[in-house]
């Protein structure tokens, strides 16, 4: 069976920091979607199980100067120094239980490959990986409610956002089935994006120059040259990744036209941000 | 009541009062037991870790206890192929100390791991690129070598020395224990240094992360010269102990005097060679990520500087220059506390590998994340001490650990008669 073997995709979000409120449909949408079980008392954020998390941040300033923008973070599915596959998370992973897919960009999780060493969340610096530290529970009568698309994960391995990867695998059933060499970019879109109520988050395949996610992050396909280890770094002045300097190459970008938010995106010294700041890849001037 | 096993010439404790003493450490493996069981019955939510802390108090644990065993590989590598003779007389010790510090490893890991059923799976489905299977290989392999090094110790207990066939055996594995000792010191050089990968190879962790040669970070070499030269530390420091307990001098001084002086001379190495890594980290590889040094050490209400100076200064630097002079070396007061101050140093140095690791926030809206651990994670933590503390007692009661304790308590009746 040939399945559009030949076209490696690149799927990555852009979400646009400007327009989200904060108000976690996307989270809400995720744990649904993906059967992310439930604590009795989900006080305690650090052992909850949230693939997709939504950070407060503010500009440290007093009132009537202060602003707040909300960050949602999702696993950033990251491509590797070099974007070559080799992802902090899977690089790790002693028994194979986390993989680079080279031909999506997704990073997978086999939750019965898993037995829960835990260094891939050592590894990762973005927290986006949970353990299940109990036995997966919901309350009484939502069992009903489970998506039979994603297996439920047992007590004692690592979850994580798959890009809602059943959605993919089911537009490609479509696609097949109606004789289609490619799907579509409507066909795949993740829970969160199409719950997101301010349409703040734009998910496709960012080698695809008709995809809205690669017109609004024009991606740079070459290393940087100033960090060799960073690639797809975004043309688009107002668009950043988390963390970019460490070369961990994720395929989520952030869209705002605040510079602090800009700047809260990465570590910099002391006077660095100004001087590259306004820095957006190495083919820019080729544009 | 036991005398028939107790080593022809040795004295020992009475009976009741060696199984009291037992009772009483037994109770503490008893109580470490439990909260295994709890452990593995109820899963790791019986821990304080969470999804900051995924690697915590047993992985620390664990590593510890790898770096003092390395006294065991560094000490057969100086006995059986650099044919330091006189070490023949603390390597029965060293390997006993190894045997209990890597079991104790791999039980902690069967512990540390949320789906222990599975724990096979780092061997079947095996991905070459992860230093932690590096790890688990090494690691495996290693006690299994440990374990074939301590075989002919126990075969020379007084009753089953008397069957022909352990005789021979024990006389033989001996003949041959260099080929075992070569295995060891290769597969520990690895398993402590993947121990150290583990920690360097996390270029998300700008506080882990280090350059290195090929594939391996600097931590890898680190991590086996400082178990290399801190081991010993913590063989000195058990044979003290055991001395002190059995209130009996078991290792001549120039044995002792000698493995300190090495172990001096490796400490000083590492430091100089861990002065350079931390002093490039810090004025090249953090700030090239966009991190002071500061940022590592402030903030927050546990770890400032005080750690890195009390880690390579207090407890490295010290104990270094205290070995390898001889005026200090063989004063036993100051040997006691450098050996005492390098045991402190590599245990911390683990900690920070470790714990601090995943304190430090990486995102620049991260907060330091602090953890304690719960009940059980400390209760599974001392119990490979209580472990080790019951098995080096058999140990030392029935089998001929010490070559040199007759010789050296012989003096004793001598000096009663005059």
């Amino acid at each position: 069976m040939k399945q559009n073997n030949n076209k490696a995709h690149k799927f990555g979000m852009v979400i646009d920091l400007d327009k989200c409120t904060g108000c976690g449909s996307c989270m809400v949408s995720c744990m649904s979607e993906n059967n992310v079980p439930f604590k009795e008392d989900e006080s305690n954020k650090k052992d909850s199980i949230t693939w997709m998390s939504v950070y407060k941040l503010t500009n440290g300033k007093s009132f009537p100067d202060t602003q707040i923008v909300y960050m949602p973070r999702p696993c950033q599915h990251c491509g590797g120094k070099g974007d070559h596959g080799h992802s902090p998370c899977v690089s790790v992973c002693p028994a194979v239980a986390t993989d680079y897919g080279y031909d999506t960009g997704i990073v997978s999780q086999i939750y019965t490959r898993c037995f829960g060493c835990r260094y891939c969340m050592g590894a990762c610096p973005y927290h986006a990986r949970y353990f299940n530290w109990w036995d997966p529970k919901w309350p009484e009568g939502m069992e009903n409610y489970l998506s039979p698309d994603v297996s439920p994960r047992m007590r004692g391995v690592v979850e994580k956002c798959s890009f809602c990867y059943h959605r993919y695998q089911a537009a490609r059933d479509i696609a097949y089935y109606e004789g289609r060499d490619d799907i579509e970019e409507h066909e795949y879109q993740t829970a969160c994006t199409t719950a997101c109520p301010a349409g703040a988050i734009v998910f496709g395949d960012l080698n695809n120059p008709a995809h809205q996610v690669h017109q609004i992050v024009k991606p740079d396909p070459h290393p940087d040259p100033r960090n060799k280890h960073v690639v797809g770094k975004s043309r688009n002045p107002k668009v950043f990744r988390l963390l970019e300097r460490l070369g961990t190459n994720p395929k989520i970008y952030y869209l705002s036209e605040r510079e602090w938010v800009r700047k809260a995106g990465d570590n910099y010294l002391d006077g660095e941000w100004d001087k590259i700041k306004n820095y957006h890849g190495a083919t820019l001037s080729n544009d | 009541m036991d005398s028939a096993l107790i080593p022809e010439g040795a004295k020992r404790c009475s009976f009741p009062k060696f199984a009291i003493g037992i009772a009483i450490v037994s109770a503490v493996v008893l109580w470490g037991v439990f909260a295994m069981f709890l452990c593995w019955f109820k899963g790791l939510n019986q821990t304080n870790m969470n999804d900051y802390y995924g690697f915590a108090l047993w992985i620390w644990a664990d590593l510890a206890v790898i770096a003092v065993g390395g006294g065991a590989f560094f000490t057969g590598l100086l006995r059986y192929i650099f044919k330091i003779d006189e070490l023949k007389n603390i390597i029965n010790f060293a390997v006993i100390i190894g045997f209990i510090c890597y079991s104790s490893a791999l039980l902690i890991l069967a512990i540390d791991i949320g789906q222990p059923l599975r724990g096979w799976f780092i061997f079947w489905h095996a991905n070459v690129h992860s230093m932690l299977t590096e790890v688990a290989f090494c690691l495996s392999a290693y006690f299994a070598v440990l374990t074939i090094e301590f075989i002919p110790n126990i075969l020379e207990n007084r009753q089953a020395n008397k069957v022909p066939f352990f005789h021979h055996l024990a006389h033989n594995m001996h003949g041959v224990m260099a080929v075992f000792a070569a295995t060891g010191a290769f597969l520990s050089f690895f398993h402590q240094g993947s121990l150290g990968g583990v920690a360097g190879v996390l270029y998300g962790r700008p506080f882990a992360v280090r350059e290195g040669l090929l594939i391996w970070p600097w931590t890898f070499f680190l991590f086996t010269w400082s178990a290399a030269a801190f081991g010993p530390c913590f063989t000195l420091l058990v044979t003290k102990i055991t001395e002190t307990v059995t209130g009996k001098k078991l290792v001549k001084d120039n044995v002792v005097h000698l493995l300190a002086k090495i172990s001096g001379w490796m400490i000083v190495t590492y430091i100089i060679a861990k002065i350079i890594d931390t002093i490039y980290w810090a004025l090249v590889t953090a700030p090239s990520l966009g991190f002071t040094l500061s940022h590592f050490y402030s903030n927050n209400g546990f770890y400032g500087y005080w750690i890195l100076i009390t880690e390579i200064v207090l407890c490295g630097v010290v104990p270094g220059a205290i070995l390898i002079m001889k005026s200090t070396r063989e004063n036993p007061r100051l040997r006691l506390i450098a050996i005492i101050l390098g045991v402190i140093g590599v245990c911390l140095n683990r900690w920070v590998m470790v714990l601090q690791i995943m304190a430090v926030p990486v995102m620049s809206f991260d907060t330091w994340a602090l953890y304690f651990p719960s009940w059980q994670e400390i209760a599974t933590t001392i119990l490979p001490v209580a472990y080790g503390i019951i098995l080096i007692a058999v140990a030392y009661r029935y089998l001929p650990v010490f070559p040199q304790e007759q010789e050296l308590n012989t003096i004793e009746p001598v000096a009663e008669a005059e």
